[in-house]
């Protein structure tokens, strides 16, 4: 899933200073999951805009609502029902959710509430972690399995790299090197002998690096 | 200029008993404050962050919440969760600029114990000498 946190209030409430009318919108998707933007979340937020908006000599009429999803169209045109109730909205939803409010309705201000932060999954309850970047051109059949592009701080397609000490990354020690994980899993799959040859120079295109990325489905479109 | 605070307490039905009692005069004469609002909740687990927050935008200076001891709960882990989000409102508090102590959990004994009053009286001098909250 698409994980992420709330932005911190002062953030918020400086977006929305100047409005009167807000509509704070949750996702019923990945960030409900994640309990960062979902129907509880963006009631709890709701209540806290209120609070900053009136401590600051400032009022503001703040309700919640949310979507199925904030990342298909059809779920935004559900926008429509709140019509005239709302100057600016405030999504709850991850950054994809804000872009297509934005790109579908242009009229429409909209301030992101949350800094979407990785695709994940939850460790235990209340922790998440990072476990893909969306690179384009997975190697997870080359590596057990484990993604060296979102969990090696260098996205190494080649590692450990020297800075591995005792299964731990050098950026920190409490992170462990990915590296390390692919080999003791390699092993255990008695695939060891396949760590023996050198990823060659990777294309990135594929990645952020080609640009904003675009998928069409021939069969899907009618 | 005196002030009396609008304290808004949420409490469990196990640790709020004293309330009951002597159909409520009992906390009166043990010098429960009066200007404390007591709402009893099946279990403080079942209060959401948004009834906390609630209570402030209605005018609260101060809320608290009184449940059972963490690691002795009549819903085992009730107390717990109630502290995390009245946690989440302190931390939410602070980020805009309140002090934080105007939300506060207390874990308590179940049934009649002196510690209620007191807990409420504590309660009281804190957010008297706090003064009006900004909302
Ligand atoms: S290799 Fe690329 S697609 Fe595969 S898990 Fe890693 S980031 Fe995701
Ligand atoms: S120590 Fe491991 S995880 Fe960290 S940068 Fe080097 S190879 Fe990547």
């Amino acid at each position: 899933m698409i994980v992420a946190e709330r932005k911190p209030l002062a953030e918020i409430i400086e977006m929305v200073q100047d409005c009167k009318k807000i509509l704070v919108l949750a996702c019923r998707g990945c960030v409900t999951v994640c309990s960062a933007g979902g129907e509880r979340e963006a009631e709890i937020l709701a209540s806290l805009i209120r609070l900053g908006l009136k401590k600051a000599g400032k009022s503001a009429e703040v309700f919640d609502a949310s979507l199925v999803r904030q990342c298909d169209k059809e779920y935004i045109d559900a926008i429509d029902q709140f019509k005239g109730q709302y100057d600016a909205i405030v999504s709850t939803a991850c950054g994809v959710g804000v872009n297509f409010i934005a790109n579908l309705r242009p009229k429409d201000n909209v301030f992101p509430a949350l800094n979407t932060t990785f695709f994940g999954g939850s460790a235990e309850q209340g922790i998440w972690t990072e476990q893909c970047a969306g690179c384009g051109d997975c190697v997870l059949h080359l590596t057990g399995g484990l993604c060296p592009v979102a969990r090696c701080a260098k996205s190494l397609m080649n590692g450990p790299c020297g800075g591995s000490v005792n299964g731990r990354c050098e950026i920190n020690s409490e992170v462990d090197c990915v590296w390390q994980m692919i080999y003791d899993r390699m092993g255990c799959l008695q695939r060891q002998e396949e760590m023996t040859a050198s990823a060659p120079i990777r294309d990135w295109s594929t990645s952020r690096h080609g640009g904003p990325r675009k998928q069409v489905r021939e069969d899907l479109t009618v | 200029m005196s002030f009396t605070p609008d304290i808004r307490l949420f409490s469990c039905h196990y640790t709020s008993q004293q309330s009951c009692a002597d159909e409520g005069h009992e906390l009166q004469q043990l010098n429960f404050p009066e200007n404390i609002k007591m709402t009893r909740v099946v279990c403080t687990g079942k209060l959401e962050e948004t009834t906390l927050l609630k209570a402030f935008e209605d005018g609260a200076d101060g809320v608290y919440v009184v449940g059972c001891p963490a690691d002795g709960c009549h819903n085992v882990k009730g107390s717990q969760r109630a502290a995390k989000r009245v946690e989440a409102v302190r931390s939410a508090l602070g980020e805009l600029g309140v002090e934080k102590e105007r939300a506060k959990m207390f874990f308590l004994p179940r049934g009649l114990h002196p510690e209620f009053v007191g807990a409420a009286q504590e309660m009281n001098k804190l957010v008297t000498e706090l003064g009006p909250s900004p909302f």
